[in-house]
């Protein structure tokens, strides 16, 4: 479609100009990282145990810590924040306290994710006695996902249309079958992008797990789920502020491979929300 | 398959939704294995009428009911009554069709899935399709989705839907009104079929439909049953001045 007139030119330049603008530094970012950073990448990078003060060797401890740390959050933060986005969505009704609630949530997407992290080192490491530990560092990025994943997930069981509920309600199924059976299915691929929006959220924040789980330097995996761990953004903040006489492709490279990874996640995520979205559409 | 005498017997029935009161003293007998038919204009509370008979209304915040609704001589609205085994008993179709986004297999065995039945669901959905008319179109896809279907066969895949729950009682809110006349004239005939082994209870904003297909008639105006009925004597010689006015197209 071709504009016409000065004042049609003169606003498709600017929404155009805009796009230009928001996408450039994206695209930026990735050259950079990839043009600095892919002569760090190897297979030993990639799966050796760093040696001489991180100086050389390999990330993965970081690669894996921060694999197993988005793990045990999404395992923590998704059956719970599915769970109270029913409660919200299906069971409470729409007076006082739920808006209460629903503010309170708001509220917590807003707050700093250094807030969650000494909030994780006071309640799980400290008060709870658990350590610094993947767990405790599970636990906290959890805490701050939930919000998004309750948002996402009862927005998903909202769209689903009422006419289905009467539907499996009118068969003499029960109530938390006909959520079971039926509304949380075709809710699902929302529910998903709520997972995606957290997993990468978690993947990519230092702070909430800076007190909490996060090991600087640990040449070998965790042992349990109460060992520290090592993990890629803490890992990039080390060896970009801390120790000295880094060569600058490992750093650019860890970066690298840390945007990788959360991408990758996120990729993995949006091909089974769209399998899901297909099977149930044939 | 002989099924026992369903008998509605509503006593005093009104209903509110809040403040407003949508229905007003309702008394009527429905018969069993018979087509009875409410018409009336829109707001009239024949829908809310006819959900009150599966209590689907206890879904809207808000709803209150008084009176007596006895089916198979049992009040549905006392305390110790299961809801879900009143809505077994009681199947509904509703205004547009509504199949899950399951495959037709799926649909149909919804209901005897969720009672705990997994075997011989082949053989039910052969005879529930049969039943509702709709065999020979789908055989051959059963396991296709049931919204490839077009809205004619969609609405009897969920009158089959309704008919695998095995109910005694099915009720029709404006079944017809999202379709194409052929498809209506199919539901119709499918109606004529089903009233020797089922109470058929349909709302219908289409008078010529609840003339054509049904055996009683009942008329709503403003949340009051203005005149119940043999359809013939309600569609010719009606009682009441505002049936007739109604019938014949003065309002409405």
């Amino acid at each position: 479609m071709r504009p016409r007139g000065i004042g049609e030119w003169l606003a498709y330049g600017l929404l155009y100009l805009s796009i230009v603008l928001v996408t450039l530094p994206v695209a930026a970012v990735l050259f950079i990282l990839v043009s600095r950073g892919y002569s760090a990448i190897s297979w030993e990078f990639l799966t050796a145990m760093p040696r001489m003060g991180m100086r050389a060797g390999g990330i993965f401890p970081a690669i894996m810590g921060t694999l197993l740390l988005v793990l045990g959050t999404v395992a923590i933060a998704l059956p719970l924040g599915v769970m109270a986005a029913i409660y919200l969505s299906e069971y409470a009704g729409r007076g006082r306290l739920n808006r209460l609630i629903h503010l309170a949530i708001v509220n917590l997407a807003g707050v700093p994710s250094v807030v969650y992290g000494l909030f994780g080192l006071g309640a799980f490491v400290l008060f709870l006695k658990i350590g610094v530990s993947l767990l405790a560092g599970c636990l906290t990025l959890a805490l701050m996902i939930l919000p998004v994943i309750i948002t996402a997930s009862e927005e998903a069981l909202q769209a689903v249309p009422q006419s289905f509920r009467e539907a499996s309600l009118a068969l003499g199924a029960t109530r938390w079958k006909t959520i079971w059976n039926v509304v949380l299915p075709s809710a699902l691929p929302g529910i998903l992008t709520g997972a995606i929006l957290g997993v990468g959220r978690a993947a990519g924040e230092t702070a909430p797990i800076l007190f909490t789980a996060a090991a600087f330097f640990l040449p070998r995996l965790p042992k349990s789920i109460f060992d520290q761990v090592m993990a890629l953004p803490y890992h990039l903040y080390i060896i970009a502020t801390q120790v000295p006489n880094i060569p600058q492709n490992v750093q650019y490279g860890t970066a690298l491979v840390l945007v990788a990874l959360v991408l990758l996640v996120n990729a993995s995520a949006i091909i089974l929300r769209s399998y899901i979205r297909r099977r149930r559409s044939w | 398959m002989e099924k026992t005498a369903c008998i509605i017997d509503v006593a005093r029935l009104n209903f509110y939704y809040g403040k407003f009161q949508a229905l007003k003293n309702i008394s009527l007998q429905l018969e069993s294995k018979k087509i009875t038919a409410f018409i009336g204009p829109s707001g009239c509370g024949k829908s809310t009428f006819l959900r009150t008979l599966n209590r689907m209304n206890d879904l809207i915040a808000g709803a209150r009911v008084e009176g007596k609704v006895l089916i198979d001589g049992r009040d549905i609205y006392a305390q110790d009554m299961d809801v879900v085994e009143l809505r077994r008993r009681v199947g509904m179709v509703f205004q547009r069709p509504n199949p899950f986004p399951m495959s037709i297999f799926d649909n149909i065995t919804y209901a005897p899935r969720m009672q705990g039945q997994h075997k011989g669901l082949d053989d039910l959905v052969e005879r529930t399709l049969v039943r509702a008319a709709l065999w020979d179109e789908v055989r051959d896809k059963l396991k296709s989705s049931a919204l490839s279907l077009s809205g004619g066969q969609q609405q009897r895949l969920c009158i089959a839907r309704a008919l695998a729950a095995d109910p005694g009682i099915l009720l029709m809110d404006e079944p017809c009104s999202a379709l194409d006349p052929v498809s209506t004239l199919r539901i119709e005939e499918l109606m004529q079929d089903l009233k020797n082994e089922y109470t058929i209870i349909i709302v219908t904003h289409n008078m010529q439909q609840a003339a054509r297909v049904s055996d009683y008639t009942g008329f709503f105006l403003s949340g009051e049953l203005i005149e119940f009925g043999d359809s013939n004597k309600i569609f010719t010689k009606p009682d009441d001045k505002r049936t007739e006015d109604y019938i014949t197209g003065r309002f409405g």
